[in-house]
């Protein structure tokens, strides 16, 4: 080859590269995080359940079979969106939806479900948002699936979508209650 | 709407011992990323979730934690993402060999392509010498 063509071929190279940059920056989100919690036993938590703060929800009296931990809150514009998504789906998915109220005042989070229904099979809160750091919570809504052994096996953030329940979270959940078989 | 671009850390002040503590803390907070806004560092933003992590830090510095330790805290619950620079693993291997591996490529290039370059010019100078002598 010509040494003449070395600054082409450079240019050309830079514009695959570039290319290349813009067609996967469209398909993916530079600010995904994956949760390292995934596969590893979800962290202990004793939260007040919303409805009755004098009682009390412990990791231990959810083990024995999967479920659901939505984190939501009412000044989440986002969850406002998942919101008729999971009124549809919480009955369908196989498994009890747990909603995690966070940094939220209970009061708010009262009215706000008074207000859109109710999806949750029970909601705890977490207004200090203290046990959602160990949850590596930050941005509601998300999402866990834990298991009947108390494992994160599957994690959301963001919205949950009939898309995402479709393709990601009744897989996950299906792979969740055959292991427990 | 949730980011602001002053340090949030001057309207949150955190009861240090002495400056040597809150030079510490602050050290140590401008190398982890606030994951509510992704492009800005625990010290500078004020998100709620900043704060939050702001306070535990400071938390476990009272209680003896070393940086390594309060840095594998974050870690674990928020991936290495929360860390600017990233650990050294097979996975990042590119992330911090690519760059020093091709200024030595670039540089071997420049070398080879001076010296083919040069070498006709000198051989001329040298002949002209020569010839002068």
């Amino acid at each position: 080859m010509s040494a003449r063509l070395i600054p082409f071929a450079v240019f050309a190279l830079l514009v695959v590269l570039f290319g290349v940059g813009i067609v996967w920056n469209e398909h993916h989100d530079a600010s995904y995080v994956p949760s390292p919690l995934i596969g590893k036993p979800a962290p202990a938590f004793d939260l007040p359940m919303l409805d009755d703060a004098s009682q009390r929800v412990r990791k231990h009296d959810l083990l024995g079979k999967p479920y659901l931990i939505n984190v939501f809150a009412s000044w989440c514009f986002a969850c406002g969106d998942e919101h008729p998504v999971l009124m549809e789906y919480a009955d369908r998915i196989g498994v009890p939806l747990i909603g995690y109220d966070y940094k939220d005042k209970p009061a708010d989070a009262k009215a706000w479900l008074a207000q859109h229904g109710n999806p949750y099979a029970q909601v705890i809160a977490d207004e200090s948002g203290a046990t959602a750091i160990d949850f590596g919570v930050y941005g509601a809504p998300e999402t866990f699936l834990v298991d009947a052994a108390g494992v994160i096996r599957y994690k959301h953030i963001g919205p949950l979508t009939p898309q995402v329940i479709a393709q990601e979270l009744e897989p996950a959940i299906k792979a969740a209650q055959d292991s427990t078989r | 709407m949730f980011c602001a671009i002053t340090p949030a850390f001057a309207i949150d002040p955190l009861p240090f011992k002495d400056a040597a503590q809150r030079e510490r803390f602050q050290h140590l907070t401008s190398q982890l990323r606030c994951m509510v806004c992704q492009n800005e560092s625990l010290d500078a933003s004020n998100a709620d979730l900043a704060r939050d992590l702001r306070h535990q830090i400071f938390e476990m510095m009272q209680q003896g934690k070393s940086d390594e330790q309060i840095k594998q805290y974050l870690v674990a619950r928020y991936s290495d993402f929360v860390l600017y620079d990233p650990p050294l693993k097979a996975s990042t291997m590119a992330l911090w060999f690519a760059p020093p591996a091709l200024v030595v490529v670039g540089g071997i290039v420049v070398f080879v392509l001076l010296r083919k370059r040069a070498k006709p010019a000198a051989q001329i100078a040298m002949n002209e010498t020569g010839d002068d002598w």
